[in-house]
């Protein structure tokens, strides 16, 4: 395991400094959960840094979606603790890890589907104080559904919706933005869309978790990969060497070596 | 929040229809504010036009739109389907009468309307509590609010002894609760009774001034968070919403709305008694706002007034059917509606306009292009 494991995060400032040093954003601290017999994580000791887009990768069942839900709160561990930005999250409800600057998408698109895509917008904006006019109309033009705002959500396409709730999470303006796979079931043209609307968040300074499939659409937004397995960290570091890696292509990418 | 979106209007009438109308009601053009001012004025010179018993019997049917507009608002808004609504309202009924009777003044009856307001409103907020906080969900919320009504009628219809008195109001059993005191306009001996005409009035001011505040806090922000908790409540606690919270608040505002309903019916009949804990009342608010539309608050008025309106015609009997079956042809409505409008007869009325105005909005067009060809 290539990350330090000691840092002690509950020391950082609450502001992560500007520049300098990478600091770490969020930190698992020997996260564990069990269903019944079996354990969907495994004391994971992970850790995402400030302005990275960390990628989540591992073959079903590694507990990549557990991992996401226990981050957001839909799931509490059985052990372990969780800190996101120098605050311990572990015990915190999910609303209240939301106001702490994370903001998630799930796999199936959750919009509002009897609500225009300006009122989606809508939904989780006014909860911020940001001015609503021009968030609305950056977001819209970010998302490329500036012509259909006032369509309601579910007359749009699968690709368009995946967008859409993109935008509505980003709307929170996170420090986090974590995204259970974006592009699942998307042509080729709409995963390249949503990978172009990532990096262009990235470049303003937004931090992603991403858990994803497609090794394409990988390789176009990650600096480092994770590869989770069993529940328990398997590898991690850039993606040219979780490729390259030998044991990580037998267990997941599915060849034999 | 409407008026920040397309850049606001400036006069004053502009700024108050900005706060009555948005995405979440029906009825924003002019043409629409014209025909509820008519449709208010109509209902005004009301008394004009008919005998005092009618006025009575109509105001009962403005009393009961409370009840509608609470369910209207809990349901049609929050996705929160109470069948117990009439429990705030029968409690804060009850309130007003023990309130009213022990302290029988003028200045007693304004006591009354404020116990009697908060005991329907807490009531509610302490159910809604244990509900939302301890993770109760779609039916079963149905199915608890509906036991609540029905275990407060079981308990009221045994309460026919004398020992089951508060101070000097006897709770009554089945035969309920008499000489509750009427409502009171201002204090000591220049107090203006509200009986007749003047009840009908006071109730169709306080019934105008509710679908107007609804309208404002329905189409704000308070609205939008209503409506998306409605629409998916796991999607809207990952925005950071506090779901049990909205929806607590939600259904207080709710059990006011109805205790306020109790408190005027209560008064009208100076008489309360424990059917309106009953299943048979308990139904109507839910078949008032089926039938008007879950999401058409002045739909859900409309309903309440039409459907008790014809309940009463049918219980002197109309030609060979009889009062017997009042009950049975209202659920045969609701059936109807159910399966042939289900979004309820206001908003299927407000799609047809839409649709009708589109048309001729085509038509125009279309001849606009065929006289005036473009280079």
């Amino acid at each position: 395991m290539s990350t330090p494991q000691d840092i002690n995060v509950r020391q950082k400032p609450a502001v992560a400094a500007t520049g300098g040093a990478t600091s770490t954003v969020l930190a698992t601290k020997r996260l564990t959960k069990n269903f019944g017999g079996l354990t969907a994580v495994d004391s994971v000791d992970f850790s995402v840094e400030e302005g990275e887009v960390r990628c989540l990768i591992g073959p079903n069942g590694a507990g990549k979606s557990t991992l996401l839900e226990l981050i957001t709160g839909q799931l509490s561990p059985s052990g372990g603790d969780i800190y996101f930005d120098g605050t311990d999250l572990t015990d915190m409800d999910t609303h209240n890890r939301i106001d702490t600057g994370i903001s998630v998408k799930f796999q199936s698109p959750h919009v509002y589907e009897n609500l225009s895509v300006e009122e989606n917008l809508q939904v989780p904006l006014q909860r911020t104080d940001r001015d609503t006019a021009q968030v609305l109309a950056e977001t819209l033009d970010r998302i490329a559904l500036a012509d259909k705002r006032g369509e309601p959500a579910s007359d749009l396409s699968h690709g368009e919706k995946q967008r859409l709730e993109i935008g509505m999470a980003v709307t929170l303006d996170p420090t986090l933005m974590l995204l259970d796979e974006p592009v699942a079931g998307m042509s080729v043209d709409e995963t390249a869309d949503i990978a172009s609307l990532i990096r262009s968040l990235h470049d303003d300074g937004m931090t992603f978790l991403v858990v994803e499939h497609d090794m394409d659409f990988v390789r176009q937004i990650s600096d480092r990969v994770t590869v989770l397995n069993q529940g328990e960290i398997f590898r991690e570091g850039p993606i040219e060497e979780i490729e390259a890696d030998e044991d990580v292509r037998r267990i997941y990418l599915g060849e034999n070596a | 929040m409407s008026g920040s979106l397309d850049g606001g209007s400036t006069s004053l009438l502009g700024r108050v229809r900005d706060r009555l109308e948005g995405p979440n009601t029906i009825g924003d053009s002019p043409a629409f504010w014209v025909g509820f001012a008519v449709a208010v004025a109509a209902l005004a010179v009301y008394p004009f036009t008919t005998d005092p018993y009618t006025i009575i019997q109509s105001s009962r049917y403005l009393a009961l739109s409370f009840l509608a507009l609470s369910l209207c608002f809990i349901w049609g808004y929050a996705g929160v389907l109470s069948f117990g609504q009439v429990a705030f309202f029968g409690i804060a009924a009850y309130a007003f009468g023990i309130i009213g009777i022990n302290l029988s003044s003028t200045v007693g009856v304004g006591v009354a309307i404020v116990g009697a307001v908060l005991a329907g409103t807490l009531s509610a907020a302490l159910l809604g509590y244990f509900m939302f906080y301890g993770g109760v969900r779609e039916t079963y919320v149905t199915i608890m609010t509906l036991v609540v009504a029905l275990v407060l009628n079981t308990f009221m219809a045994q309460t026919a002894g004398s020992e089951w008195a508060v101070g000097a109001a006897q709770l009554g059993g089945f035969n309920g609760m008499t000489d509750i005191p009427s409502l009171t306009l201002g204090v000591g001996e220049t107090a203006l009774v509200l009986e007749g005409v003047g009840l009908y009035y006071a109730l169709l001011v306080a019934l105008v001034a509710s679908y107007l505040g609804l309208r404002v806090l329905v189409n704000g922000q308070f609205g939008m968070t209503m409506v998306a908790v409605r629409e998916d409540e796991a999607r809207t606690t990952t925005f950071g919403y506090d779901v049990p919270f909205v929806k607590l608040v939600v259904f207080t505002i709710g059990g006011a709305l109805a205790a306020v309903g109790g408190v005027f019916y209560a008064s009208w009949g100076n008489y309360i008694d424990p059917s309106v804990f009953g299943i048979a009342f308990a139904a109507l608010p839910v078949v008032w706002v089926s039938v008007g539309g879950r999401e058409s608050l002045l739909g859900a008025i409309g309903a309440t007034l039409a459907i008790e309106r014809m309940r009463t015609g049918l219980s002197s009997g109309i030609g060979p059917i009889g009062s017997e079956w009042a009950l049975v042809i209202v659920g045969g409505l609701l059936l109807g509606v159910i399966l042939f409008l289900p979004a309820g007869v206001v908003p299927r009325l407000a799609d047809l306009t839409d649709e009708l105005r589109e048309k001729r909005s085509e038509r125009s067009q279309s001849t606009a292009a065929t006289e005036e060809p473009t280079e």
